[in-house]
């Protein structure tokens, strides 16, 4: 029963067909979001009493780091309904993921970097955060050579999909071990939240990008994964058919 | 098929492996000849100061055998795989979870068991006291058998590639950090004359997490590259 | 020994097998029964999937569509279960060349449900290798390897044996022990699934001929 709904859903050329309209309905909303975010935080917002004007960059980095971790989970999520209903959407949709979520977590520790320039003196410092970061984006590059590596689509799916889930299981005791190893090794470092609440005028703009962030990720898997599911299935007559009428 | 007979195919795989391992023993120096020469190569490296050396001997010594035990795994399914073995254990009436434990512990027992037994020369060579060559014995010796764990389940999603070997380390590394850093400390907090129970514990519940997972995984991953 | 003191109801039964590799469909819609005493011959040229549709009725790989059953039941949901039915010979040879014949069989052996009116010993004397129990498997030659490969069907209980070309290597002594075990296993009610580019002498009112060229 549940396999049986999965398989619709999951046929290609429906989601083909429903995507394609879907897809102008989330980016518009993340399109009006991300303006109202960036206007809110780069201009509504007062400066931090500590950091000035340079904390701005949260807008950007605390939004692409919770993003890094979802689109991770989400990634394994997809893998595991792929290992078991073997259903191909799931699997494009887990290998689309991948590559935003690296992007992601690559934003998120160049942001971070360029946020600690101003707070450490220092490009880089083996921060807990992003230490964790840096791990977490070794985790995706992982995911993406084991695809690239892999010639069979299909085995390619199912062995990233393990790696995933493994890494999903991974990333809670790598995340504890490394702020277990940093406050050994680090003492106490400037904490990015110290205020003991945030002001509301930093938050909404926060919580702006970070819907905004989810929408952008939705209609870019969304593109990418239809690039995808044309590829693959490029000798099915649907897709002969698709491009037959364009 | 009963639990008994699994136990049997169990012992039965394991005392293959270690036999196969005897008939090429002249094989089993290659990770501790790996694991002397690296740790070697840091004094060389980073100059020969005494407290310097003290500083980041044990670091070394595990980043040596993390690296020794990552390079020898590379080979825990291969021969089987090329020769048609691995097939075989899919296709065996007992569960694939067993028969992947018994070949990681040959192999744990024939590659990462050595590894403990030179560790007070390596000690010495980077002039460790005695008490640190203790604990890292003990670090050691619950750690490995994780990263023998953890590393071949990437070991099974490579073992179909022609050149798995870098991308098995891509795989691998990211997951061994939280091994790395608790055994690492140990040493260091032990070396601080302070008590250790809690990496010790940590570092024991790694394993067992290891040890009931792991296999799974594993047995997954050779389905699929097998497939 | 006969198989149908165990299971009386031995089926083994494709329905609507689909294998595609490299964005080619190599077959679709194939159905096919086999019962006690039965063979699936499968031909066709060269790439044509016989030996994906072999590990495919091993449960090795997923077909892309379609499913095999076992008495009735998904071989992917029985596991280890239909794996004690089954023995596989593929391209490989499965051995271990460091290893003596008599530790091949004992571990193959240990892997399946053992036979208990065929030891490693008379399961080397079935195929002619007496004499070389202790000698390793690498000084043995190419045919000698095969036929030691093909000993390890006799060492475990498996009613259905899935062949890939077991005649490969062989000469015509090798050629005609193995079609003797074949004939007896048939006999005993077991089952066969097979390829070969020899002309197989088997009765053929029981043999089901699949072609994948066609």
């Amino acid at each position: 029963m549940i396999s049986r709904f999965f398989h619709q859903l999951g046929s290609p050329r429906y989601f083909y067909r429903f995507s394609g309209r879907l897809i102008p309905w989330l980016a518009v909303p993340c399109a009006v979001l991300m303006l109202a975010g960036l206007y809110q935080g780069l201009v509504v917002a007062p400066p931090d009493y500590q950091q000035g004007e340079s904390y701005r960059i949260m807008f950007v980095h605390v939004p692409s780091a919770w993003m890094s971790l979802f689109i991770y989970i989400v990634m394994a999520a997809a893998g595991a309904i792929a290992l078991i209903w073997h259903m191909k959407l799931a699997e494009v949709i887990a290998i689309s993921s991948a590559h935003i979520g690296a992007s992601f977590t690559f934003l998120a520790l160049i942001t971070g970097s360029i946020w600690g320039k101003p707070m450490w003196g220092t490009w880089w410092v083996w921060d807990a955060r992003l230490t964790s970061e840096l791990i977490l984006l070794f985790l995706y590059l992982g995911v993406i050579a084991l695809h690239n590596a892999i010639d069979d689509k299909r085995t390619a799916a199912r062995a990233t999909a393990i790696l995933s889930i493994v890494g999903v299981v991974n990333i809670p005791i790598i995340h504890y071990s490394v702020e277990w190893w940093n406050t050994l090794h680090q003492g106490p470092t400037v904490t990015k939240f110290d205020a003991p609440s945030i002001d509301i005028r930093m938050l909404i703009p926060l919580l702006l990008m970070a819907v905004a962030f989810k929408l952008y990720y939705a209609v870019v898997v969304l593109m990418r994964a239809r690039c995808e599911l044309l590829e693959r299935e490029r000798n099915t007559q649907w897709v002969t058919e698709l491009v037959e009428s364009k | 098929m009963n639990s008994a007979s699994s136990s049997t195919a169990f012992l039965l795989l394991l005392r293959r492996d270690l036999v196969l391992a005897f008939r090429r023993r002249a094989e089993l120096m290659n990770p501790l000849l790996f694991f002397v020469l690296v740790t070697a190569l840091f004094p060389l490296g980073i100059g020969t100061s005494p407290e310097l050396l003290k500083a980041v001997g044990q670091g070394v010594i595990w980043v040596a055998a993390l690296l020794a035990s990552l390079l020898s795994l590379e080979s825990v399914f291969r021969s089987d795989f090329e020769d048609g073995s691995l097939e075989q254990f899919l296709l065996s009436a007992h569960p694939v979870t067993i028969l992947v434990l018994a070949k990681v512990l040959a192999h744990w027992l024939v590659t990462g068991l050595p590894l403990l037994i030179i560790v007070p020369l390596l000690g010495v060579l980077l002039d460790l006291p005695g008490d640190s060559i203790k604990v890292l014995m003990l670090t050691l010796a619950l750690g490995t058998p994780v990263l023998s764990l953890i590393g071949a389940i990437g070991v099974a999603l490579t073992v179909g590639l022609r050149r798995g070997g870098m991308i098995l380390s891509l795989l691998v590394l990211p997951l061994y950090v939280p091994v790395l850093i608790f055994a690492a400390n140990a040493v260091e907090t032990a070396a601080a004359g302070l008590p250790i129970t809690a990496h010790l514990s940590m570092l024991g519940g790694l394993l067992v997490l290891a040890l009931s997972l792991s296999p799974l995984a594993t047995a997954a991953a050779l389905r699929v590259s097998l497939s | 020994m006969s198989y149908e003191n165990t299971d009386n109801l031995m089926t083994l039964e494709g329905q609507g097998l689909e294998c595609i590799r490299d964005d080619r469909v190599l077959f679709s819609g194939l159905d096919f029964v086999i019962e006690a005493g039965q063979t699936l011959l499968l031909e066709g040229r060269n790439g044509s999937g016989k030996t994906s549709l072999l590990r495919i009725l091993c449960g090795i790989r997923l077909p892309e569509d379609g499913a095999v059953t076992w008495c009735g039941e998904d071989i992917f949901s029985l596991g280890p279960v239909y794996h004690e039915h089954i023995a596989y010979v593929g391209h490989r040879d499965g051995l271990k060349l460091d290893l003596t014949p008599m530790e091949n069989l004992a571990m193959a052996r240990g892997l399946g449900c053992p036979n208990p009116d065929a030891s490693p010993e008379d399961a080397l004397q079935r195929v002619d290798l007496v004499g070389f129990e202790d000698i390793p498997t690498h000084n043995l030659s190419a045919g000698q390897q095969r036929r030691l490969a093909l000993a390890r069907l006799l060492v475990t209980r498996a009613q259905l044996w899935i062949l890939d070309e077991p005649f490969t290597s062989l000469d015509v002594h090798g050629i005609e022990l193995a079609e003797e075990l074949f004939h007896e296993h048939l006999f005993l009610g077991g089952m066969l699934a097979m390829t070969s580019h020899h002309a197989v002498k088997l009765d053929s009112a029981r043999v089901q001929r699949i072609n994948l060229s066609a």
